[in-house]
């Protein structure tokens, strides 16, 4: 029965004074997070997590990961989610869990040998609590990063169609294997759904390019060849001409033009279109 | 050699002693990697990936066994498939693994090729007692 | 085991339509028909549509280039019509470009090139 004892040690330590420290717990936590957390909101969170957690040891929990812990865990969970989302850092998430180890200090002021064995008991379990905070803090901002970077992935790939039978990637910014693995995917579709035999790549807007980047592009540009369309790369900067040379990368066979502008114009003689200046027009 | 199956994995194994059981390698493979969710283009790579090792099985091993599943680590889910015979094993397993290399009148991009559109790509072989063959294509 | 892919001609030109997955020994069927045909049938054209095709490995892949080149030895061409995307990134990497076959988008497009001179549609 000595567990059972301890238990109640806890949450007498706990639940003595208990809207007295969950108010102070509050303040607490308010003084660190500035005025970023609505008062009220930050009430409710805390007091819930309060009850739950004095609960929790009354049906006696021993560490973080207790059956009985399951209610304090959701809180917690929810409350990391919430801190990570509103761009938090991890210190000033996890202060909301610590800030209760300093407001139960003054109980060991003029505590018995039971209290400081409880005091340090509890803290153990709440030092188990904040880390379980920051990993689920981590695990969300991980979560929203890969969502951004797939959003990025979206947002700058656009197939543009140039003309009747010719498509375009204008490609921007830095690109790595995978980002040029999906626009390739995307570049070759629309080859498909829009009929178009010519497809123009533009790298203007591209710093450099390293060897698997310079693969993907040759592959594409195969096996646009192999379901029947040709690829005309663009924009090919100097800096990025002298990589392709000093990797030894081969481009044979391999269509380049210097401008957007050079390439649509061979994009559209191979789709016979003629394009024809009138004497006169005024430029 | 350590298969790819962890406990509760339930891998079926599949008997490769015909020209048309490597069709139906092919659709098992697609119906797994469905299930796992893999892209298009991954799927693609996994079902390819798996018919030139269950014909290299047929045509160099003599035939054999391939046991296809769903495997999962710690974050990801994925299509293994192991390709077993007995047959006269590979000799250099280097030479075999070079493109354009061909000890049967094939285009000698079998295994050089498969590994290149699979993930994990693991092959043991001991000459004059086999050759075996596991790949896994992880979904993303 | 002997399945038989048909032929259809069109004026002088041959057509098939691959519908299903192919055991090898029909696609080598399929080789052996349509270098015969091509004699037999005087003529100047082959498609080859896949667009039904889920996947394309080495022995498929090795089948169109064959008879792409036994086509121009006839004196015929022959263009593969309808490859899928992801058949198409997958050939690549497997390592196949399958260098000396001519490719159009779809059927239409492929008959398309078969009716311009030779000098473009080798293009």
């Amino acid at each position: 029965m000595a567990k059972q004892d301890n238990a109640v040690d806890l949450v007498g330590l706990l639940a003595a004074e208990k809207q007295d420290l969950a108010a102070s717990w509050v303040r607490e936590v308010q003084e660190s997070l500035g005025r970023r957390v609505g008062a009220a909101e930050l009430d409710r969170e805390l007091r819930e997590l309060y009850e739950a957690l004095v609960e929790a040891l009354r049906q006696g929990a021993q560490d973080v990961h207790a059956e009985q812990m399951s209610e304090v865990r959701a809180l917690l969970t929810e409350l990391s989610r919430n801190r990570a989302r509103q761009g938090f850092s991890p210190s000033e998430t996890a202060i909301s869990v610590f800030a209760l180890k300093t407001v139960l200090e003054p109980a060991l002021r003029d505590g018995s040998a039971d209290t400081v064995r409880a005091y340090l008991q509890l803290g153990r379990i709440l030092d188990g609590l904040g880390l379980f905070t920051i990993e689920t803090y981590t695990q969300t901002r991980d979560e929203l990063i890969t969502a951004q970077a797939e959003q990025l992935l979206e947002l700058s790939t656009p197939v543009v169609r140039l003309w009747d039978g010719v498509i375009a990637v204008p490609l921007v910014g830095t690109l790595d294997s995978a980002r040029t693995q999906v626009v390739m995917e995307k570049l070759l579709q629309a080859l498909v759904d829009t009929g178009s035999e010519q497809a123009i790549i533009d790298i203007t807007g591209v710093p450099a390019v390293d060897t698997q980047v310079a693969q993907h592009l040759l592959k594409t540009i195969v096996a646009a060849r192999l379901m029947g369309a040709e690829c005309t790369v663009s924009g090919i900067s100097p800096q990025i001409a002298q990589t392709i040379v000093a990797l030894g990368i081969e481009f044979d066979g391999i269509v380049t033009k210097a401008s957007l502008a050079d390439a649509l114009k061979l994009a559209l003689r191979r789709s016979g279109v003629d394009m024809v200046a009138h004497a006169g027009v005024q430029r | 050699m350590t298969a790819p199956w962890a406990a509760g994995d339930d891998p079926q194994v599949y008997s490769v002693a015909r020209s048309a059981d490597v069709v139906q390698i092919r659709q098992v493979i697609r119906a797994l990697a469905q299930q796992c969710r893999l892209s298009l283009v991954d799927q693609t790579k996994m079902i390819t990936a798996a018919s030139e090792l269950a014909r290299n099985t047929l045509t160099y091993g003599g035939g054999g066994t391939v046991s296809a599943g769903v495997v999962s680590d710690a974050s990801k889910r994925g299509v293994a498939a192991v390709f077993e015979d007995s047959g006269p094993g590979i000799a250099d397993v280097d030479q075999a693994m070079t493109d354009g290399w061909t000890s049967g009148g094939g285009l000698g991009l079998g295994l050089s090729g498969a590994r290149r559109l699979v993930d994990d790509f693991r092959l043991h072989t001991v000459p004059g007692e086999g050759t075996t063959v596991t790949i896994i294509k992880w979904a993303r | 085991m002997s399945d038989r892919i048909p032929i259809l001609r069109i004026g002088d030109i041959l057509l098939v339509s691959v519908q299903f997955d192919l055991e090898d020994q029909t696609v080598l069927n399929l080789q052996e028909d349509l270098a015969e045909q091509i004699v037999a049938k005087s003529a100047q054209g082959v498609v080859i549509d896949i667009s039904a095709l889920e996947i394309v490995d080495s022995f498929v892949g090795r089948m169109l280039a064959t008879v792409a080149a036994i086509s121009r030895v006839l004196d015929a061409r022959t263009v593969v019509v309808g490859m899928r995307p992801a058949v198409a990134i997958t050939l690549v990497e497997l390592g196949l470009s399958l260098g000396g076959v001519s490719t159009a988008l779809d059927l239409e497009k492929g008959l398309a090139k078969l009716r311009r001179p030779a000098s473009s549609a080798s293009q």
